[in-house]
């Protein structure tokens, strides 16, 4: 796309006041038939899921693959150095004590699906991410503080920078600026 | 007023102006120096104490056969049940749509976590050898052996570890959000880097946080049994062997709710004074603190039924040995600790039954200060009384604490509040995307969207 521009774009973003007008406009915005764009505000907003026409997330698998690593790695670990690599009589117990494994099976599930789910959730928001072009847009700041943004991004099919801003421009937004790619 | 989870008048604005000014504000208060330079103090005494004890050796402690668990256990016990309100406030309550846990819920964490870190200290220096610690971790080595996993010592390095490490997680992802407002209202240089590296590039898009709702959701899940199996490993520790007083059941849930009860009292002791010196009582209100009693008010009482079903199961076994245990901590040598005990954690406490306790912010304080001390002679209680006296009486003994048992233990005091200390000067002490979140102005209309 960027060679249709003299200066590189990744989008349009436009400013919102509260919650509603911008779960509104991502609604409007997906009618009018725009797909790649994304909603971004100081605190998670459930309403914008739908209106954006989000998938669901394949984080909870992942939290369980990372359980299940976690409880058959711990148990195994267990069996065998207690039972085949180190065989040591304890109190007249059998190699093989499995009551006696439970509490660190559970704990490395526990923890197998923690680092699972922390992991999981950066890695499928691709952060760490230093740069963001959306962070070029100087009032961006406040979308830590109180301030709700629509990106409608320029590899959107239905991108077109003239006929966009116009369409921002009509959900009555407190301000419509370009994104520097 | 009472009833709101934040004063009226607030919005997404001042929320986080608020709450982000205490850490970007360049004067550094001076009650903040004067509170950090003496717990640095204390802290520097604990480094001192370790030191010499890894010079010397543990027989700088005062415990010694028959008692060779004693203050360092206690204190284990004690730092560690602390920690507990700490995950409780954050993922049970979550898990339970508590919304008022989300003022003191960052804190919470923030004290959960550098307590674990007190408590690690302890084990840790009582193998002796703390540089060769690393021999309870299972790795291949040249010397051929395992760690002995039928012990509920090698649960407990598990299991702390693993509380230590997910306790850290959950703590760092809640901050996330809020390094990124840091970043985005840093005005020193220095400021922006740090934070934007920590927040590591969050934007706030509506897909980051769909999939962080539900990390936090699965990590509040999975620290919600975590909590509860720790502290029952750590009663393990005890009910595991065969020592008259320890050898009993009711040991793991009476534990966790010891737990709750000391963790609660610790997160007052800390709230009450935070709130009043950084003017927050806009966001921790009476309902908090008036729900935080509620709280101890109930795992107190379990925590008495706890004592109760101890004494009389000791009895009710006709095993003579159990039978002595209860008689000889109220009427042997350390009779003083058991009633204090009882006073401190059952007797006092009974004034939360009256709204007019529950809602004096003082009373609450220095409640909050008996339960402390209650619930640390409670662990001493269990651990020395019944270690002192077993079995064969040619082997009983007394446990007196050195001066070096006392410095450890206050040093570790002085340790967790320089943490804390840092904690609220650097990082926010309050959960600012959560608060933006139960303002009014955040509600979202249901038909939108479908008209």
């Amino acid at each position: 796309m960027a060679h249709q521009h003299p200066t590189p774009i990744y989008g349009l973003i436009a400013e919102f006041d509260d919650p509603n007008s911008l779960v509104m406009a991502a609604h409007r915005a997906r009618t009018e038939g725009y797909r790649r764009m994304d909603a971004y505000s100081p605190f998670p907003i459930e309403e914008l899921h739908e209106a954006l026409g989000m998938h669901h997330t394949g984080l909870p698998f992942i939290v369980l693959v990372g359980g299940l690593v976690g409880c058959l790695g711990g148990y195994l670990l267990q069996y065998w150095t207690s039972a085949v690599s180190y065989p040591v009589n304890i109190g007249g117990k059998p190699f093989h004590s499995w009551p006696a494994f439970i509490p660190i099976t559970f704990e490395c599930t526990i923890l197998g699906a923690a680092l699972a789910a922390v992991l999981g959730m950066l890695a499928l928001n691709g952060l760490p991410q230093p740069y963001h072009p959306v962070f070029n847009v100087a009032r961006f700041a406040l979308a830590s503080r109180n301030r709700f943004f629509l990106c409608i991004e320029a590899r959107d099919p239905k991108f077109d920078l003239e006929h966009t801003r116009r369409f921002l421009d009509s959900l009555s937004p407190t301000e419509v600026t370009t994104v520097a790619d | 007023m009472a009833d709101q989870v934040i004063a009226p008048g607030h919005t997404f604005s001042t929320v986080t102006d608020k709450i982000s000014a205490i850490v970007l504000n360049r004067r550094t208060p001076l009650g903040w120096w004067a509170g950090f330079a003496v717990s640095a103090a204390l802290a520097g005494l604990l480094f001192i104490s370790l030191t010499y004890l890894a010079v010397k050796g543990i027989g700088i402690w005062g415990n010694n056969i028959p008692v060779g668990w004693a203050f360092d256990i206690t204190n284990l016990v004690w730092w560690i049940g602390i920690g507990h309100a700490g995950t409780l406030i954050s993922a049970i309550l979550l898990l339970l749509r508590q919304t008022w846990r989300t003022s003191i819920n960052r804190f919470a964490e923030a004290m959960t976590l550098f307590a674990v870190a007190c408590a690690g200290i302890f084990p840790l220096f009582h193998t002796g050898r703390p540089w060769l610690a690393y021999w309870l971790i299972p790795y291949p080595n040249s010397m051929g052996v395992w760690p002995q996993f039928r012990s509920p010592l090698m649960w407990d390095v598990f299991a702390i570890s693993t509380y230590a490490t997910v306790s850290l997680l959950f703590w760092f992802i809640g901050l996330i959000p809020d390094l990124a407002t840091l970043r985005d209202r840093s005005q020193s240089h220095a400021g922006r880097i740090i934070y934007g590296m920590l927040a590591m590039g969050w934007r706030g898009s509506a897909h980051h946080w769909h999939r962080y709702e539900t990390a936090y959701l699965l990590l509040a899940g999975l620290a919600t049994p975590l909590v509860v199996s720790v502290h029952t490993v750590i009663s393990f520790d005890f009910s595991i062997g065969i020592v008259p007083g320890w050898h009993t059941t009711i040991f793991p849930p009476y534990f966790v709710a010891g737990a709750i009860y000391s963790g609660f009292a610790m997160v007052l002791t800390l709230a009450i004074p935070i709130r009043f010196v950084y003017g927050l009582e806009d966001f921790i209100t009476m309902r908090h603190l008036q729900n935080m009693a509620k709280v101890m008010l109930v795992t107190g009482l379990i925590v008495a039924y706890g004592y109760g079903t101890e004494a009389f199961i000791a009895w009710y076994s006709a095993d003579k040995f159990e039978v002595f245990v209860p008689i000889n901590r109220a009427t042997g040598p350390y009779w003083w600790t058991y009633w204090l005990l009882i006073i401190c954690n059952v007797l006092v406490p009974q004034i939360l039954w009256l709204k007019r306790i529950r809602t004096n912010v003082a009373a609450l304080f220095l409640l909050s200060l008996v339960i402390n001390v209650g619930m640390w002679l409670e662990r001493f209680v269990i651990i020395v009384t019944s270690l002192h006296r077993d079995f064969l009486p040619s082997s009983w003994g007394m446990y007196k604490p050195t001066f070096w048992d006392w410095s450890t233990f206050i040093g570790t005091i002085g340790l967790f509040l320089t943490l804390l200390f840092l904690f609220l000067r650097f990082l926010p002490m309050i959960s600012i995307f959560e608060m933006r979140t139960i303002l009014p102005g955040a509600k979202v209309d249901e038909d939108l969207g479908t008209t």
